[in-house]
């Protein structure tokens, strides 16, 4: 089977995988777990490029590899910045952090 | 429908349900285990797109290093696990229906058929020649070069530059975490 028809349902896939994602980042209130869901959303993307991949050339693919390193660089400094705000706040409630607030 | 589409549909729908149990456990370790599971069945589905490598850095990269990075930090934590607040349905029902919003406009790409974007380039004024944009994949060419090679060869040619980026970056990112997690330098 020519796999490039699955690009529309591919499409599709990786739309709901991205709205879930935003969804997870809009109502839960974990930081660790808004976090998983950026990763989430960074996952749907690279779906996307995987799926155009095939129909315009590997440089979806390579793309992919940048958005792999990102996504590794900014867990890593992320999760130090969560791990700053619990020592500071004891807490990751995103509810509990409210510095600015006037 | 043959064999392959089946496979598909199949990770298709784990992946789906392993990332809606995934933003609705209350628990952090159990939604970090079921995004694991997310992104072994996306794995599965670059195998089945002609995506090998990717495929195999998925596995190694996200679901090995950066996921055990979570679950080391929600461990370190030791976070007890608060369940829902069922007062906040507000702003589920608010997050939810913009969540909604955003995938009824994603929706409509299901409609993408192979040459609308290279018809698209070639329509703009100034007609760029859209072969150049999106070369013609050369099968027999990827066939011998293998699934790393035919990655590689761009990689370290046409890519050089932002690899190299890519490579600095990863030093900022070490040195930033070890000044922010640090409690004194």
């Amino acid at each position: 089977m020519d796999t490039r028809l699955l690009l529309g349902p591919t499409l599709v896939v990786s739309a709901i995988l991205f709205v879930l994602g935003v969804a997870g980042v809009l109502v839960r209130r974990n930081a660790i777990v808004v976090f998983m869901c950026v990763e989430l959303m960074l996952n749907a993307v690279n779906l996307t490029f995987i799926a155009f991949a095939q129909l315009h050339g590997v440089s979806g693919q390579i793309m992919v590899f940048f958005v792999m390193t990102v996504a590794a660089a900014e867990a890593a400094v992320g999760l130090a910045i969560i791990l700053a705000i619990f020592r500071h706040t004891q807490s990751v409630d995103l509810a509990h952090i409210n510095l600015l607030k006037g | 429908m043959n064999v392959t589409a089946v496979v598909f549909y199949v990770f298709a729908a784990w992946a789906v349900a392993s990332a809606l149990l995934c933003i609705t456990r209350s628990n952090a370790l159990t939604s970090a285990l079921w995004l694991v599971s997310t992104m072994f069945a996306l794995a599965a589905i670059f195998v089945i797109l002609n995506a090998q490598f990717i495929a195999a850095i998925q596995v190694l990269v996200y679901a090995g290093a950066v996921m055990v990075l979570f679950l080391f930090v929600i461990m370190l934590l030791n976070l007890e696990v608060v369940p829902h607040d069922w007062k906040r349905w507000p702003v589920w029902m608010l997050g939810l229906g913009l969540a909604a919003v955003l995938g009824a406009t994603l929706l409509p790409l299901r409609n993408y058929t192979s040459d609308r974007l290279a018809r698209e380039i070639s329509n703009l004024p100034g007609a760029v020649n859209s072969n150049l944009v999106f070369p013609r994949e050369d099968s027999a060419l990827a066939v011998a070069q293998g699934a790393v090679g035919h990655i590689a060869q761009p990689l370290f040619q046409a890519y050089l530059i932002p690899f190299e980026i890519t490579s600095v970056l990863l030093l900022v990112a070490v040195i930033g975490a070890v000044v922010l997690a640090k409690r004194k330098l």
